[in-house]
């Protein structure tokens, strides 16, 4: 009833060409985004911080951020997890280089460095694509591992060979370290998502996404229309790669507070976001946030019911949990390859003309 | 042969159309692929406000002429004028810079995006709002945004696909998708416009509809045209001249009458009626 076009005259091309062309879908984002920041700061603990929101919004970047190299541009990269140890140890360096600066300049900072680190990884792509690319990028995955693995530099030299988070403040409040409340964490990471959804959303509407998307779709074709693609591919390998590097430093510094590169870092990592914007949908803003909600919240989910519920020894529930969530991943990708995303605009699309079928 | 036509004269057809000076012109192509010569020394022109058909049987390197047009083969030996200058050796997206735009012959649109998105990337060669601008989504980006949408619309209207501008490309049947693949490259406004093979696999109805569009743009645009078809018919009828090739060698040029009437020409490609 709610969700129809008809009446809803557009009467400018940038009224037509906005995010959200039906009224209810406006209503519904504004919703969303007066709980995200008016309510749940209010609500939340540290079990619902560390476990869901604040994991969710820090994966929710580091999604955006593949999705607009994979999804949006075609090229595929095996290399989330290295980029975003860069982006945690650049964080690291300056925080502990520069106490004083304040720390979201740091965050901004290892996202620019890890955009360089990034586009460097990148050049190969110009030369291969598809799976060989994939493997290209994998060898960074390792590398930048091992590099921070051996190079004591990176971590100041101390003994355990981790990283740990000093604490900092943003407006007398505590962001990093032992101390910071849930809510400071929930809401400084809420904020740089916001923001860099936001700045997604505008990059892939524009002509930078058509370059993008032109390349994904057919290059040989891409190419003889005008796009160049040496800048098209390494913009978005430098774009996406400023999102990962946000996404490390927030997870090392906010989520985390210590971190030994392998373990956090490790090739596990670009395979849990690749699979957040699989399973999410390629291609979409809204499938990137889809799908890190759907792979952070689906353990937290599934543990609860069969420990809390059920009873069960948590390490036949940890089990368990992983067969779940491997087999639910096999059905969502044979029932809608296409991802959420899809779901949902399927859903959507049925919905404009309910009650009718056509 | 191109001397005699003076830079700025031109001349009239009989339906009234200006045809003016030399726009581009190949001399003495040569392409080799390994030991396969595709295309060997050819030579022609093509003059600004023309349609310029080129035909031949299967093979005989009409698609190859064309990517070397568009600068996606570099051919060995030749050289290639446009607009009065030589034309250095080039990348295709430079080349298009320079107002040459294409379609295929087997479709070569995003699949992924709508039709809308896919004519306003055709105008990718003319949008010049940087990254960062276009992250904030600024005044620049959003009036330059809106300023191509409005030409855009234009050239949705004159291929009459008003309704199918939301559809994914990909949902469309392939008629349409042929006529949006025109759409994308006229987006680009070019000096020339190259189309291989436009009405490929079309029925009757399409190929009339194709060809009123084809003298539609060249009309009211001005748009000099190059053209690769098999249908004899709507060559004959749409050009005001052509180049006839066959193993990759030039054997007939001129208007269709001169074509139609070269004893090469019907022994190699037209062929003589049997009664």
């Amino acid at each position: 009833m709610l969700y129809r076009e008809a009446g809803d005259f557009k009467t400018s091309y940038v009224a037509d060409s906005q995010t959200f062309p039906i009224k209810f879908d406006r209503i519904r984002y504004y919703i969303v985004v007066a709980i995200a920041f008016g309510v749940v700061p209010f609500l939340i603990n540290d079990y619902w911080a560390n476990a869901v929101f604040v994991p969710f919004l820090i994966y929710a970047i580091a999604a955006i951020g593949l999705n607009i190299l994979t999804g949006y541009c075609g090229q595929v990269s095996l290399g989330t997890g290295g980029f975003m140890a860069v982006g945690a140890y650049a964080c690291y360096k300056l925080m502990t280089a520069m106490p004083d600066v304040p720390f979201v300049i740091h965050v901004a900072l290892a996202g620019f460095i890890t955009a360089g680190v990034g586009v460097l990884f990148g050049l190969p792509s110009l030369r291969i694509k598809g799976f060989y690319l994939a493997v290209a990028t994998l060898a960074a995955q390792f590398f930048l591992v091992w590099l921070f693995n051996k190079v004591p530099w990176f971590y100041n030299y101390s003994a355990s060979g981790q990283i740990t988070a000093p604490e900092r403040m943003m407006f007398g409040i505590a962001v990093t370290g032992a101390g910071t409340p849930a809510w400071a964490k929930y809401l400084f990471c809420l904020i740089i998502l916001f923001a860099l959804a936001w700045l997604a959303r505008n990059l892939t509407r524009g002509s930078v996404g058509r370059r993008w998307m032109a390349i994904r779709d057919m290059d040989i074709a891409a190419e003889i229309i005008g796009v160049n693609p040496l800048t098209a591919k390494l913009s978005a390998f430098a774009v996406s790669s400023f999102y990962i590097g946000i996404a490390g430093a927030l997870f090392f510094s906010v989520y985390l507070g210590a971190v030994e590169v392998g373990e956090a870092f490790g090739i596990q990592k670009s395979f849990l976001v690749l699979f957040m914007i699989i399973i999410g949908g390629l291609g979409s803003i809204f499938g990137s946030f889809a799908g890190a909600a759907f792979l952070v919240l689906l353990p937290v989910l599934l543990k609860n019911i069969l420990v809390g519920q059920f009873g069960w020894a948590t390490d036949l529930a940890a089990h368990i949990e992983l067969m779940i969530v491997g087999g639910l991943i096999i059905f969502f990708l044979i029932v809608e390859p296409h991802g959420l995303n899809q779901l949902w605009r399927v859903a959507k699309e049925k919905l404009r003309l309910w009650p009718f079928p056509h | 042969m191109n001397a005699q036509i003076p830079l700025s004269s031109y001349t009239m057809t009989a339906d009234g159309r200006k045809i003016g000076a030399v726009l581009m012109e190949m001399k003495n192509i040569t392409l080799r692929f390994g030991g396969v010569k595709a295309i060997t020394d050819i030579s022609f022109d093509i003059r600004e406000g023309e349609i310029r058909s080129i035909i031949g049987p299967n093979g005989a390197g009409k698609s190859s002429m064309l990517n070397v047009i568009s600068g996606f083969y570099v051919p060995q030996e030749g050289e290639v004028w446009f607009r009065g200058a030589r034309r250095p050796q080039m990348k295709p997206y430079e080349v298009a810079r320079q107002g040459i735009a294409r379609t295929f012959q087997n479709i070569a649109l995003f699949d992924g995006m709508s039709v809308l998105d896919n004519i306003m990337t055709g105008r990718l060669t003319l949008m010049k709002t940087g990254l960062l601008a276009q992250s904030f989504w600024w005044g620049s980006a959003e009036r330059e945004e809106t300023a191509h949408r409005e030409k855009v619309e234009k050239i949705i209207d004159f291929l009459e696909i008003q309704a199918i501008r939301k559809t994914p490309v990909g949902r469309l049947p392939y008629g349409l998708k042929k006529r949006v693949e025109l759409a994308r490259a006229l987006a680009a406004e070019p000096k020339l416009l190259l189309l291989d093979e436009p009405m490929a696999g079309m029925n009757v109805e399409e190929k009339e509809d194709m060809c009123r569009f084809i003298l539609d743009v060249n009309d009211e645009f001005g748009t000099t045209i190059a053209l690769i078809e098999h249908d004899m018919g709507v060559v004959m009828d749409l050009s005001d001249r052509v180049v006839v090739m066959d193993y990759g060698k030039k054997i007939g040029d001129g208007t269709p009458d001169e074509v139609r009437n070269n004893q090469a020409v019907i022994d190699a490609y037209l062929g003589v009626s049997h009664e």
